[in-house]
């Protein structure tokens, strides 16, 4: 078995109203310095050794991201 | 003989009771289709309603994409069945492929619920013949992941060759590029919006009934198939 970490992240040309929403209170609760904050989701997986890199890439591009606003990337962490 | 009109339920959809509602009042049958369905039960067209499939856990309309019934779904529209999402249909029809772009949080992140304004922008798609080109309609909202988005040659694409159906009057509720409220597929067969017109067929129970044009339209789409 194997942990893979898949990131999602908004696509840096789409507005992330989340992201902002948290830049926005950071100044309000004293935290200066802050310029931009982006948010997005991360998935563990605990994967068997014979599933491949195409597998755990296609599980991001189809179900976990949506590639048209997301960018995705995999990485196999040692558990 | 009436038409028949498939309407889904996966779990999570709260709108299919006020759809299939809407779907008698216009005068055809309504059919129910669960989302494990492995066929559309001889329908002439499938309104996906709203509401939270699956709970939207993933991201709204995800995991519905690969419910057994959207396949069929997927797999009818490609063959020209006329196929309307509304709300959390809209999105699951962006998610499934068969409209481009995406849904995303309302630019104000707040769940916006109201009577909104639209603007009829495309009158000969199967589900908008019934209106005026520039109709202005009062329809609710309640969402909040309405913000449509997609790249700008997609959106250039939407607007040359008329596939906006409806844009938001007045004020734009959830930051839509374009104030879109609606699109169609190339040929005006599949549409996805995110007011609920099913929600506005009778003014006893809804602000107008504007909605109902919508249901009326497609049944004179399939008479004339």
């Amino acid at each position: 078995m194997a942990r893979v970490v898949v990131d999602v992240m908004p696509k840096q040309e789409i507005l992330d109203p989340q992201g902002q929403a948290v830049a926005n209170a950071l100044p309000r609760l004293g935290f200066g310095g802050i310029t931009e904050v982006r948010q997005g989701k991360r998935f563990e997986l605990e994967v068997a050794d014979d599933v491949d890199d195409d597998t755990l890439a296609k599980i991001a591009e189809t179900l976990l991201a949506n590639p048209v606003i997301e960018d995705w990337t995999v990485r196999r962490v040692e558990a | 003989m009436s038409a028949k009109i498939g309407v889904i339920t996966f779990p999570g959809t709260l709108d299919d009771v006020d759809a299939a509602r809407a779907v008698r009042r216009a005068g055809a049958e309504s059919v129910a289709l669960w989302h494990a369905d492995h066929d559309l039960r001889g329908v002439d067209a499938v309104i996906v309603p709203g509401g939270f499939s699956y709970g939207d856990y993933l991201r709204c309309g995800a995991i519905a994409k690969f419910a057994p019934v959207m396949t069929e779904v997927v797999t009818a529209a490609r063959k020209g069945m006329p196929v309307l999402g509304v709300c959390n249909g809209f999105q699951i029809l962006c998610e499934s492929g068969l409209l481009p772009g995406v849904l995303t949080r309302n630019a104000g992140l707040h769940y916006v619920c109201r009577d909104q304004w639209l603007t009829v922008a495309n009158n000969t798609s199967a589900w908008t013949t019934r209106y005026d080109a520039g109709a202005e309609l009062l329809i609710p909202v309640k969402h909040g992941e309405g913000n449509y988005m997609a790249d700008k040659a997609v959106l250039d694409e939407l607007e040359g060759e008329g596939r906006v159906l409806l844009r938001y009057a007045g004020e734009n509720p959830n930051g839509s590029q374009r104030a879109i409220a609606g699109i169609t597929d190339a040929r005006g067969r599949v549409a996805g919006m995110m007011p609920h017109p099913e929600h506005a067929i009778d003014p006893l129970t809804g602000p107008t009934d504007d909605g109902l044009g919508m249901f009326l339209s497609v049944l004179d789409a399939l008479v004339a198939a």
